[in-house]
């Protein structure tokens, strides 16, 4: 434990040692409050038209109409930096020769990866932590119910965890990281948009894209309901992940 | 200390290292000689548990490096050809985090840094960033990054590439320092840093060991076939050859050069008998004069050329 600690501690400390986490974490921000500033204008209009009885919604809540959307739209920004966070993670130890340090140093694969995964992590709920002034906000001024926020973000945790891993994967695949980067964006907006035929589809094929969606599993998160399925669905992806990143940096050993 | 046994390795078609064995004692520095391309590096990183061998197996510290390697890693001190510096961190932040992944305990970690920097000379750059470094300075934080969990087994790949002469001075006395206390092997394409820092030298070529012997024993070795270096001043030159090659043991005179009454030989004699004496009355009971007679010792650097050239017109 203490040496995936200590990779993820090294971890941590180059991402804000470089621009990276001041990016991400800044822009990520910015987009965010963006966000946010949209659906509480549109949530305002709809109350008021609720309030006036014309033609509004028949009812009108805080969670299901301004926090759930926010929440889903926190993966569009997922898909632009999360690949920003994952593309060096190996690429940058391959190509400069630090890698050679790390293999040869009393740790396991698992433990680097494990490192390096949770400094990625880290580093991602540093960008979540942002959010949570906005939330405050809600809190202050409103009434939101709090459990739905608090499985929101559990789910927002876990979806990121997906991206996280699955960047790390591409990343320990080539040793330059612009290469690392692009592909890693490509396969996230690939499974952004995989259920986006769904509709076109018979039955089985419809659930099996649906089921494939990284974020159709926020869905239920958003709206207070931690699902086991979903659960299952995001911790083997992380799992499954991780796992290939092992095995892709024991067979690059082979290969020399 | 060090035991390599028939190691393979293969990229592909290409065999890098091809079934070589040799044992270092503990306590030794072993040179591990050989041009670019040799294999040098590639048994290294076997040694470090970097690479996995084709075939074969490398015993470091007592533990086998691919069924034990966390227990060898932990032995081991390594550094690269390229040392592996993170350019982001600080000189102290680096060493510390090397320390922690070493598992050196939480305690003695910033004692040990202090230490090591002090004992690699690089206490006045602790705080620059890696990146900013210059070569030397690089080699060395490479070198103080071997050191820091006091391994017993260090591995050395090229210590002093980059370095200006007064800190491969430096260098070869610190590695001939930490010989006795830790089992070394460094390796080179400078021979005099063999000479000067090796108790045994493993000449290595395309991947097999060409020799293994100190230093001072091959240039023994190759002055086996003892060469000697003759100038006679005679009247005839003529005769010269004749009479040299007529003393008993002598193989081979070649006359390399004449000026007016003066004759360079080179007279290659049986392994191990010294024929000065008798070359010397055969040319001065002739009445001729002895300017010169020496033998012809070989650096290493000619003794690896040797070497390694007879070994490719081996094959």
């Amino acid at each position: 434990m203490n040496n995936i600690l200590a990779i993820a501690h090294k971890e941590l400390k180059s991402y804000f040692a470089s621009p990276i986490a001041y990016i991400v974490i800044g822009f990520s921000a910015i987009l965010y409050g963006w966000f946010f500033i949209n659906l509480l204008y549109y949530f305002d209009r709809i109350s008021m038209q609720a309030g006036a009885g014309f033609g509004g919604p028949q009812s009108v809540n805080v969670n299901e109409q301004l926090i759930s959307p926010l929440f889903l739209n926190v993966s569009v920004i997922l898909l632009f930096t999360l690949p920003l966070v994952t593309m060096r993670t190996y690429s940058e130890e391959k190509r400069s020769g630090t890698i050679e340090l790390l293999l040869t140093s009393p740790l396991t694969d698992l433990q680097i990866v494990m490192g390096k995964f949770l400094g990625g992590l880290t580093l991602y709920a540093a960008m979540l932590a942002v959010t949570v002034v906005h939330m405050g906000f809600l809190f202050a001024f409103g009434n939101p119910e709090w459990r739905p926020v608090l499985s929101g973000y559990l789910g927002l945790l876990l979806m990121g965890g997906c991206f996280l891993s699955l960047g790390l994967f591409i990343s320990s695949l080539t040793r330059n990281q612009i290469v690392a980067g692009m592909v890693t964006f490509a396969v996230f907006l690939l499974f952004w948009v995989i259920n986006w035929i769904a509709t076109f589809m018979g039955p089985t094929t419809q659930n099996v894209l649906n089921y494939l969606s990284i974020t159709e599993h926020l869905n239920d998160f958003t709206r207070g309901v931690v699902d086991t399925k979903h659960l299952v669905y995001y911790v083997s992806f992380i799992a499954f992940s991780l796992f290939l990143t092992v095995r892709a940096v024991d067979s690059e050993r082979w290969r020399g | 200390m060090i035991e390599v046994q028939h190691l393979t390795k293969r990229y592909g078609p290409t065999t890098a290292v091809d079934d070589i064995s040799f044992r270092v004692e503990k306590g030794e520095v072993l040179g591990f000689l050989g041009p670019n391309g040799a294999g040098k590096t590639t048994t290294m990183r076997v040694l470090t548990g970097y690479i996995p061998p084709t075939e074969g197996r490398a015993i470091v510290a007592g533990y086998d490096v691919f069924d034990q390697p966390i227990e060898a890693k932990r032995r081991t001190g390594y550094l690269p050809e390229l040392p592996p510096l993170y350019p982001e961190m600080t000189v102290r932040d680096y060493l510390l985090f090397v320390s922690r992944i070493k598992a050196v305990p939480r305690g003695e970690r910033k004692a040990r840094v202090g230490e090591i920097m002090e004992r690699t000379r690089i206490t006045d750059v602790a705080e620059r960033h890696c990146g900013k470094l210059s070569k030397g300075y690089r080699q060395r934080v490479g070198l103080a990054q071997a050191l820091l969990h006091n391994p017993e087994v260090l591995i050395l790949d090229e210590p002093t590439a980059g370095l200006d002469p007064k800190q491969i001075i430096e260098t070869r006395q610190l590695i001939k320092q930490l010989g006795g206390d830790h089992t070394i092997i460094l390796s080179t394409h400078i021979l005099p840093e063999v000479s000067q820092t090796c108790q045994r030298v493993v000449i290595i070529n395309k991947g097999r060991v060409v020799a293994v012997d100190s230093p001072e024993n091959l240039t023994a070795r190759l002055r086996g076939s003892e060469t000697m270096y003759v100038q006679v001043d005679a009247p005839v030159i003529g005769d010269v050859r004749a009479a040299l090659q007529a003393v008993p043991g002598v193989t081979e005179v070649a006359v390399a050069e004449t000026r007016g009454n003066i004759a360079n030989c080179e007279v290659n004699s049986e392994s191990g008998r010294d024929v000065r004496r008798e070359l010397a009355s055969a040319v001065v009971s002739r009445g001729w004069g002895l300017l010169e007679l020496r033998p012809l010792r070989m650096s290493l650097e000619e003794i690896f050329l040797h070497l390694t050239t007879e070994d490719v017109a081996h094959e």
